[in-house]
């Protein structure tokens, strides 16, 4: 465990002039952002900044108008499907509103993943390791055999976060998780990346406007605003900055209860 | 990688002690050297460099089955065992289990039974729909119904004439192939302008509207329920009925007609260009032996029976719509039901009219 790469050093996600358009509308200009191996990296941005479509992006679901993307050593933009299949096997993503197949139960959308690179385990093993994926995103074993549209808001994104965890991904994508859960189960959800991140060497893109997770477990905290990346550092560092956004974000009455706890 | 040994110990046991990583790529071939290897069994982690949790799964499955003993495992590797070992609540995978055949009738038989009282009862509501309406004329949404005109009618009017036009042709064309064995052959326009005009001009045109707009119905209303819309609507105090369904079923009542009619007129346009070329019936006779032969009440009776259904049409489509819940998959079934209830409930009222039309001397 715990073996230290001879390239930790290089960027596991590297974004470098990355431009996005829809019609007139400029989303990103000129976007760089470095993601390190290992780290748990929060996005923050108000709404709308385009943190969703930066996420896309990366992941190769929305091509970019300009700029390079390398992820895990690879460049993503203009890929074919086929071979994008090997860096997809190593990444594991939570959509914003889940995006589970609302045709098949929790267990059968763990399952997706598993039966899609790993055809050959037998499906009794397929089953454990859905059901223990399950219970520990902090779904209860009953929640198995329900569909989708029988779960409420947060059992959906729980379920969500099982899929993404399906594979045992290097690197993790989680579009605001813990928007949506109760204190409790926000704290807990924290507790879950951070405890994986540890064990598995993880790297955690987060995208957040949840104050309490951004202190509790990001490293690094990526500002998007102005189209761009306008500073990546640890919350601290941030905090020195006297950028208007930054200062009213992390000072604010929110930003400096979360700062207290 | 280092190969996995699996040796027998000096108790008696045997010693599995994989080397290397330990995580899903090889969980496939490392669960079965577990199954091959026979009890008392030890696993020594001492060789293990990365463990996933579907590594630390396979180790925890052999402690909690077979008693294994777990040797030279690192603190991290414990950590991960526990943590593992915490989330063992077997979950169900599948749903509930499934019906024997004669469940399934039944279930089916109920289903239908329902569906039809439904299709009942959302005819009620819209007709509550229309006098709440004609009570408040300034909720009408005359936009909405101005564009359902545009998708449902003067969209369809290519397709529906071509389809007409070629049906026409081969009316004529059949029915002259037989006809002209008893020397007959004039009489090709009556079959062409009796079967066009009475029947087959609404019949086809609501087949048509029932796959093209019927189907669309179904599919977007459908949509919005499953997006929330419908209960957002309502929550608003907007009345998905006045909102969705009177505008359809107006655009589908207004247009079906119409577009009858213009099929009728392409049909006949098709059979009398066959009757021209092929039988040399020139244009001039064919109309006027139209006119003979085609009494008024037919196209009364084609363009009585377009507008029900037109409304059949639209409120099978809205209706199925409106049941669609929960998941996409239901999207795709209901507006398959959508399709076959319109057509289907499009034949039998076809079947009534012609009895009624003839029982009252329109024959
Ligand atoms: N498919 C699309 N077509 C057109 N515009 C889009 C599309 N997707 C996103 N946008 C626009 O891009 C901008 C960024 O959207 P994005 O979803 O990334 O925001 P976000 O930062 O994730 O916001 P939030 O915090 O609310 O999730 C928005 O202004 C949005 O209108
Ligand atoms: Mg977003």
């Amino acid at each position: 465990m715990a073996v230290v790469r001879a390239d930790s050093e290089a960027p596991i996600i590297e974004v470098r002039g990355l431009e996005n358009r829809f019609g007139d509308q400029i989303v990103h200009q000129d976007l760089n952002l470095d993601v390190r191996r290992g780290e748990i990296i929060g996005v923050v941005g108000g709404s709308g900044t385009g943190k969703s479509v930066l996420m896309r992006s990366i992941i190769g679901l929305q091509t970019p108008a300009a700029g390079t993307i390398e992820v895990l050593g690879e460049n993503m933009v203009g890929r074919s499907e086929d071979e994008a299949k090997n860096i997809r096997r190593r990444w594991g993503i939570l959509f914003q509103n889940g995006a589970l197949f609302s045709t098949l139960t929790v267990a059968e959308n763990v399952e997706v993943p598993l039966r899609e690179y790993f055809p050959k385990f037998g499906s009794q093993l397929m089953d454990e390791i859905a059901s223990y994926k399950i219970s520990m995103s902090g779904l209860p074993a009953e929640a198995g055999n329900k569909y989708p549209s029988e779960l409420s808001g947060g059992m959906r994104k729980r379920a969500g976060l099982a899929r993404a965890l399906a594979l045992d991904p290097e690197l993790l994508f989680l579009d605001e998780p813990t928007a949506g859960l109760d204190p409790i189960g926000a704290q807990a959800f924290d507790q879950l990346i951070l405890s994986l991140q540890k064990k598995l060497e993880l790297t955690v893109f987060l995208i957040t406007h949840d104050l309490d997770s951004l202190y509790a477990i990001c490293d690094r905290v990526a500002v998007l605003a102005d189209r761009r990346v306008i500073a990546v550092d640890t919350i601290d560092r941030l905090l020195q900055m006297d950028h208007p956004w930054i200062q009213e974000y992390f000072n604010g009455p929110r930003g400096r209860a979360a700062a207290a706890a | 990688m280092a190969a996995t040994l699996a040796s027998p110990d000096r108790l008696g046991g045997n010693i599995f002690s994989p080397a290397g990583a330990l995580t899903i790529v090889r969980a496939g071939s490392v669960a079965r050297e577990l199954e091959n290897t026979p009890d008392p069994l030890t696993i020594d982690l001492s060789r293990v460099e990365r463990m996933d949790t579907v590594g630390a799964w396979l180790v925890h499955r052999s402690v909690r089955d077979r008693g294994a003993r777990v040797t030279g495992a690192s603190p991290e590797l414990q950590e991960l065992l526990r943590q593992v070992a915490q989330a063992d609540h077997p979950a169900p995978v599948r749903p509930e289990g499934e019906r024997g055949a004669v469940a399934e009738l039944g279930a089916w038989t109920i289903e239908s039974g329902r569906t039809l009282v439904g299709l009942l009862g959302f005819f009620g509501a819209t007709l509550i729909g229309f006098l709440n309406l004609a009570r408040h004329p300034k909720r009408f949404r005359y936009n909405a119904v101005v564009q359902r005109f545009d998708v449902v009618g003067v969209r369809a009017l290519g397709i529906i004439g071509l389809m007409s036009f070629l049906i026409g042709i081969v009316i004529g064309q059949q029915g002259a192939v037989q006809l002209q064995q008893f020397g007959a052959e004039v009489y090709t326009i009556n079959l062409i302008g009796r079967i066009t005009v009475r029947e087959l001009g609404p019949l086809m045109t609501a087949i048509m509207v029932a796959g093209r707009s019927g189907s669309a119905f179904a599919a977007q209303i459908g949509t919005m329920k499953i997006t929330e819309e419908v209960d957002a609507m309502r929550t608003i105090g907007v009345s998905p009925v006045e909102a969705l369904v009177i505008p359809r079923l107006i655009a589908s009542v207004v247009m079906m007609p119409l577009l009858a009619f213009w099929a009728m007129l392409l049909s006949l346009v098709g059979g009398g260009l066959f009757c021209w070329i092929s039988l040399e019936i020139p244009p001039l006779t064919y109309v006027q032996r139209l006119a003979e032969v085609v009494p008024a009440t037919d196209l009364w009776v084609g363009l009585i029976k377009a507008p029900v259904f037109g409304f059949i049409i639209a409120l099978a489509g809205c209706f199925q719509g409106m049941l669609v819940a929960n998941d996409a998959e239901q999207v795709g079934l209901k507006t398959t039901a959508a399709v076959v209830q319109s057509i289907f409930l499009v034949i039998i009222l076809d079947a009534v009219f012609a009895i009624f039309f003839s029982s009252i001397g329109w024959i």
